[in-house]
């Protein structure tokens, strides 16, 4: 077995369990209570919000905890979005091509509410043109959605440049980052800190599904997705995930002590995985190589569809995706792909590795053999299905 | 036939309970057993992916019996293949077969060659139909045993190198005991209900559909009689099918049918049943399991999914009924029969 699929969804790490365990099986308080039992779930929630706080480089009042990453970029786009047209601020969003999903379609949501929402292109390597995001911006800008690390091909963005674009030709406009995919590569509170709107996920660094964040640092301001009891500063109701919130508190404490020596050892084996495809001839790598986090390796294929590569290789144990995962399970030309200009065909042929917390040589070893042997099989099986006989 | 013990099938389980029933056979016979649901109908929508409850089903099955599954995505071969040509047709004054377009080129075109690629020796499918292999590497088509459900007709369209790599396992049963041995696994589609209608359009949507790919198709147009005098409008010839009696819209004290339609001049023409009797009917993108059979070789004829086969001969391109018969549709397939094995089909033309 070989699982290349981290950009996915990446295992709990042991330690994160060992942290959440005694919150699942004995600390059952709502924090929202009064009593003693309830005040002590509150403490752990508060302090666990604190070290979520110090690895994300904000203050522990600007975490809204939320379900993860999905949840978290909607409340910043729509949240902040009708915020701002509450205020009179404007009601124009612009997100960039190759968001996520989350964030796409939470645009387009806005958009048949009356906002005016344009899309940033990105140019061949993934990188957003911040000639054309600034032409995209005006006076009544109210939001811009950048994602610092995009989950499909793992290019990074300059966020900087990004923020001062933006500050430039939108002086009213909030910056929200998706960080999801840049927790487990980069030092959010450098990486991330020119945006006041970071969506952050458990998940995708060795937490637990269905944890994550959003900061809402000044002067960003959200109007609540889901409302309730209070919680979250009003921000986000339902009663706190304690055990969910020390678990992402560890996933992200354990992520950032070790990022130093994961970085490179991991870019190692990204790298060596590289080489090994870039032999198979025909292979050529989507986003700036020089430009993309350790963990991900996306390209084509040629002359290999990827629902067949992908199914050769979960036969032989080894997990990977065709770009973002999908309810169905069905490929999709990636819209990122798409937007990068990389036609239908090759986007067909194009398959994405995505390394992680686990993931060995051996790993790296077993898939370049399987991968090998599947495609000499499928390119060697693209003639018509009639033999002569 | 069920074929060697132990080859690599790859089952297209729709989520119904027919091939769920299929895949269950076949890994029960010892076979190594994939699952396949295929995606080839519905775009994006806002919230980004597709969630059709007949993958899950199918998932689901597949988990019960503890084969793989995968979804594959077809939905641009199936557009080219199926939906296309669905849409020409009717914008020709046809009525289409798309199930027996998707037989051709999808799953025993397309996905049977992907089949090939990735290893599999065969494709299954849940159809009523069986496979049989003969002498000297020749394989038979055959009804399926439960008369009432046999789906030979969607199948005619293929010939001896598909079927070398086509298992039917449900075909030798009846339905019931399909649906009886699906509850004795506890398959969770033991009960459910048949698909009857054309998976891309939603039911009872037809004219609408059509209105979006093709207006000319239900762009309004005079209804004749026999002797060409006008005696109503229409509301599009994508409307229309010989043999409908419906929605002619004329008054008149007899039944009238439609007996022609002509999608250049937009016209309907209708007529009494008489006019719509013929003695043979003319074929094109005729097509043979295995060799033609001689000229005027005695044939029996259908020409609907599950209607009776008429006697008859094949001699060229046309087929001579014994006795008269209703108008078969053009752009119907009419499948050749010789008692229970299918020997072809073509597709009925408006000559």
């Amino acid at each position: 077995m070989a699982y290349l699929d981290h950009a996915a969804t990446t295992p709990l790490r042991p330690e994160v369990v060992d942290a959440m365990l005694p919150f699942l099986t004995g600390g059952h308080g709502n924090p929202s209570g009064g009593h003693r039992v309830a005040q002590r779930a509150k403490a752990a929630l508060e302090e666990a919000r604190e070290r979520i706080a110090a690895v994300l480089g904000c203050a522990p009042g600007e975490v809204v905890l939320t379900s993860g990453g999905t949840e978290a970029d909607n409340l910043a786009v729509k949240g902040a979005a009708r915020a701002a047209r509450d205020g009179g601020t404007g009601d124009g969003v612009v997100v960039s091509a190759i968001e996520h999903k989350a964030v796409l379609a939470s645009a387009e949501r806005l958009r048949t509410e009356g906002f005016r929402v344009g899309c940033a292109p990105v140019d061949p390597y993934g990188i957003v043109d911040a000639d054309r995001l600034a032409g995209l911006l005006d006076e009544g800008t109210v939001l811009v959605s950048v994602m610092l690390v995009n989950n499909e091909v793992g290019v990074v963005q300059d966020l900087d440049t990004v923020a001062a674009v933006v500050r430039e030709h939108a002086p009213r406009a909030l910056l929200h980052t998706d960080a999801v995919q840049a927790a487990p590569w980069l030092d959010l509170r450098g990486a991330a800190a020119a945006a006041p709107l970071v969506s952050v996920t458990g998940h995708k660094i060795g937490g637990p599904v269905g944890t994550g964040a959003l900061v809402v640092r000044p002067p960003a301001t959200v109007r609540p997705e889901i409302e309730g009891g209070g919680q979250e500063r009003g921000l986000r109701g339902g009663t706190n995930d304690v055990a969910g919130a020390v678990g992402f508190a560890t996933a992200l404490e354990l992520t950032a002590a070790r990022r130093e020596a994961e970085g490179p050892r991991l870019e190692g084996l990204r790298d060596r995985l590289a080489a090994g495809l870039s032999a198979l001839g025909g292979v050529e790598r989507h986003g700036d190589p020089s430009r993309t986090v350790p963990g991900i390796w996306n390209g084509r294929v040629g002359g290999v569809e990827s629902e067949e590569l992908l199914f050769l290789l979960d036969a032989a144990g080894v997990q990977a995706a065709a770009g973002a995962s999908c309810s169905s399970g069905a490929a999709e030309a990636s819209h990122v792909l798409s937007a990068m200009g990389v036609e239908r065909e090759a986007a067909l042929e194009s398959v994405r590795l995505s390394l992680g917390h686990t993931t060995t040589d051996a790993d790296v070893d077993e898939a370049l053999g399987a991968i090998a042997a599947a495609v000499a099989r499928l390119r060697e099986a693209r003639k018509p299905v009639r033999p002569a006989s | 036939m069920s074929g060697a013990h132990g080859e690599r099938v790859l089952v297209a389980m729709s989520g119904g309970v027919d091939s769920s029933v299929a895949a269950a056979t076949l890994r029960d016979e010892g076979h190594d057993v994939a699952g396949v649901t295929l995606r080839l109908w519905g775009g994006e929508s806002d919230s980004g992916c597709c969630s059709v409850s007949d993958v899950e089903d199918a998932r689901r099955v597949a988990a019960q019996l503890g084969i793989p599954h995968h979804v594959f995505n077809l939905a641009d071969d199936f557009e080219a293949a199926v939906v296309g040509p669905y849409v020409e047709s009717y914008a020709a004054g046809e009525t289409p077969n798309p199930c027996v377009e998707c037989n051709r080129a999808i799953k025993f075109g397309r996905l049977l060659e992907r089949a090939v690629a990735l290893g599999f020796d065969a494709v299954a499918t849940g159809h009523h139909a069986r496979v049989e292999a003969g002498p000297e590497g020749r394989f038979r088509l055959l009804r399926g045993a439960d008369a009432a459900k046999d789906q030979s007709y969607v199948l005619a369209v293929l010939g001896r190198h598909e079927l070398a790599r086509t298992r039917l396992p449900v075909g030798r049963m009846t339905k019931a005991e399909v649906r009886s041995r699906a509850a004795a696994l506890g398959l969770r589609t033991a009960a459910k209900p048949e698909s009857m209608d054309v998976c891309f359009v939603e039911r009872g949507r037809r004219v609408e559909f059509l209105a979006g790919r093709a207006p000319g198709s239900v762009a309004p147009g005079p209804v004749v009689d026999r002797a060409g005098r006008r005696v109503g409008r229409h509301g599009g010839v994508a409307r229309f099918t010989v043999g409908q009696r419906r929605g002619v819209g004329v008054a008149a004290g007899e039944r009238r049918y439609v007996v022609d339609v002509d999608a250049a001049t937009a016209t309907v023409t209708i007529g009494d049943h008489d006019d719509l009797l013929c003695d043979s009917v003319a074929l094109r993108s005729l097509t043979f399991v295995d060799t033609p059979p001689p000229p005027g070789a005695r044939i029996a004829v259908q020409s609907r999914a599950h209607g009776a086969a008429a006697p008859g001969r094949l001699v060229g391109d046309r087929v001579h009924f014994d006795q008269p018969q209703v108008r078969v549709a053009p752009g119907q397939l009419v499948a050749f029969y010789d008692g229970d094995e299918v020997i072809g089909s073509g597709t009925a033309t408006r000559a």
